[in-house]
């Protein structure tokens, strides 16, 4: 083994005096919430930084719905699952075809449509909520689950198709006209040509539109009211009603909500990472 | 605007009924749907608001509001002093994860957790540990010092400064992420002949780094700025507009008339941080679409 010099030794430890404080100032607030997943009230409020009786109670509590606060957990859990299954199905389904249409197909006036939907991608999401919540009321779907898919889908498409667009600009045109000298027609080149070779960067938006929808908390909160139509976020939202609001059940609730889109990013972490950060900011 | 033209397009152009192949005929099929969206809830919403915020005296009830400067006010700081804030520490951060260290790259894999997991759960996590009777850090202010420590949330400066932490803590490694890939795509050669010719660490960042990532790091300030306008939950999970309404920015404030009812008024403060967010969206577009 190699002695390190001291040149070295002092490069890794400069590097460590990075590290540390990156590595406590991520996980203090994630630690915390699980610290009050796996405390006893009277632990959690006591500021201890280990629990003296580490229990899994609180986990039993949410499951059985024991809690006033969490008598719809598993409705709750089940809309935001439905809410966030749709949107990704459906904003695949409109951005790929609007992808294709204006990538492939050059359509006319499709440049304009891209344009208009990287206009929309700029609009902060707060801003566009105001008027989006009163459309949803004229339009009488308020309450309705439909108000947060739409208003979901109309928030990811953008990205997605321009992310999409990026994507199959990149595609060789021969391959379309090698298929259409085969006698495909053009919906059998969508079928069996673009969707094929998209693969990666359709995994991409999926999962995109999913996390988007899974973790939107205001657009959730403003659309929906009803207690079995919330999503699990307006729930945790709802906590806070109450002064003396249980937060080691509102910690442990969190955190089996954070669960599955921590789970879903790492595993796809690679599409996610080539996908959207070289689509994201291209310089 | 260079638009490339295939063969068949081209060709002088008959009149517009036969001009149509087939193709294109299912790309306007195609591009249907989005269509839809964007009418139904894109045209149709923003006409609508504006539409109601079209009468002066809105204005002159924004104007008359205290709430409302102040929001505008929290919104320039947190933009102009947390993104750059923010953008600066991720800047630093991105030639940290740049090392090639087995244990950078598992550090590496950890720092992106906030990013991964919703806002919600975390950022009332922070709320708690601020809590000022039962919060952690007041507890171990406590039995180091002895005594009490601040009431974190109820001084809006401190508070508003918290938002601010919170959201730099969720959308750090985001933009870390983005200026790794740009730190990474800088040709190895150019460190190794500054390392000849003995330049010193900021050297090699004022000659090299900086000059090769100065257009990805402007584009990424005005693009986290243009979203964090829209940064709703950091404000209003952790500090919900108070102490006093005193922390709002203009997301949570829009929301807060909302509520109240007074719609007029919401879509009247969103129409006039239009003047600020228009020229940045515009500058973005025209770089997104080239």
């Amino acid at each position: 083994m190699k002695i390190p010099t001291l040149r070295e030794v002092a490069t890794e430890a400069r590097l460590l005096l990075i590290g540390i404080p990156v590595f406590l100032w991520t996980m203090i607030p994630i630690y915390h919430m699980f610290l009050f997943a796996i405390s006893p009230k009277e632990d959690a409020f006591s500021g201890k930084l280990w629990p003296d009786h580490p229990t899994l109670h609180n986990f039993e509590i949410v499951f059985k719905q024991q809690h006033y606060f969490l008598r719809d957990f598993y409705v709750q859990f089940w809309n935001s699952l439905v809410i966030a299954a749709a949107v990704g199905v459906l904003t695949l389904f409109i951005a790929t075809a609007a992808a294709f249409s204006i990538s492939r197909l050059k359509v006319p006036g499709g440049r304009v449509v891209m344009n208009l939907a990287l206009f929309t991608y700029f609009i902060p999401a707060a801003f566009l909520a105001v008027p989006m919540y009163r459309t949803m009321g004229n339009y009488g779907l308020l309450n309705n689950h439909w108000a947060l898919i739409l208003a979901m889908v109309t928030i990811a498409s953008p990205y997605a198709i321009w992310v999409l667009k990026q994507a199959s600009d990149k595609l060789p045109v021969e391959l379309d006209e090698a298929a259409v000298m085969d006698g495909a027609t053009t919906l059998q080149i969508f079928r069996l040509v673009y969707v094929p070779l998209m693969m990666p960067s359709l995994v991409a938006i999926g999962t995109y539109a999913v996390l988007l929808a899974w973790n939107e908390y205001l657009y959730a909160f403003l659309l929906l009211s009803n207690d079995r139509e919330i999503t699990l976020p307006v729930a945790l939202g709802n906590f806070l009603a109450a002064d003396d609001s249980p937060w080691e059940l509102l910690m442990t609730t969190g955190f089996i909500y954070a669960l599955p889109p921590a789970a879903i990013y790492y595993a796809f972490r690679r599409y996610m990472v080539g996908g959207l950060t070289a689509g994201a900011v291209k310089s | 605007m260079a638009i490339t033209l295939s063969g068949d397009q081209a060709l002088p152009a008959p009149p517009l009924s036969s001009r149509l192949t087939p193709a294109q005929v299912w790309g306007i099929v195609l591009l249907a749907p989005y269509l839809l969206v964007f009418l139904a809830f894109v045209v149709y919403p923003v006409c609508y608001g504006l539409w109601l915020a079209r009468a002066p005296a809105n204005y002159v009830a924004l104007y008359n509001d205290p709430i409302f400067a102040r929001a505008a006010v929290n919104t320039l700081i947190f933009l102009v002093i947390g993104i750059n804030i923010k953008m600066l520490i991720a800047l630093f951060l991105s030639g940290f994860f740049a090392q090639q260290r087995t244990w950078i790259k598992w550090l590496s894999v950890i720092f992106i957790l906030p990013w991964a997991v919703p806002s919600i759960p975390t950022i009332l996590s922070v709320r708690f540990m601020l809590n000022p009777e039962w919060g952690v850090i007041n507890h171990l202010i406590f039995s180091f010092t002895g005594d009490d420590g601040p009431n974190w949330l109820n001084d809006p400066t401190v508070a508003l400064s918290m938002a601010i932490g919170v959201h730099i803590w969720k959308s750090l490694p985001f933009w870390t992420l983005i200026l790794i890939t740009g730190r990474l795509a800088i040709s190895h050669d150019l460190f190794e002949a500054a390392e000849v010719d003995g330049a010193s660490w900021w050297q090699k960042f004022r000659f090299i780094t900086w000059p090769s990532m100065q257009t990805l790091y402007i584009t990424c300030t005005l693009l986290s700025m243009i979203w964090t306008l829209g940064d709703f939950n950091s404000v209003y999970l952790l500090t919900g507009g108070g102490p006093a309404d005193l922390t709002h920015v203009l997301a949570t404030l829009g929301i807060r008339y909302l509520r109240l009812d007074q719609l007029s008024l919401a879509m009247a403060s969103i129409v006039c941080a239009m003047p600020f967010v228009l020229p940045l969206v515009y500058f973005m577009m025209k770089r997104l679409s080239r």
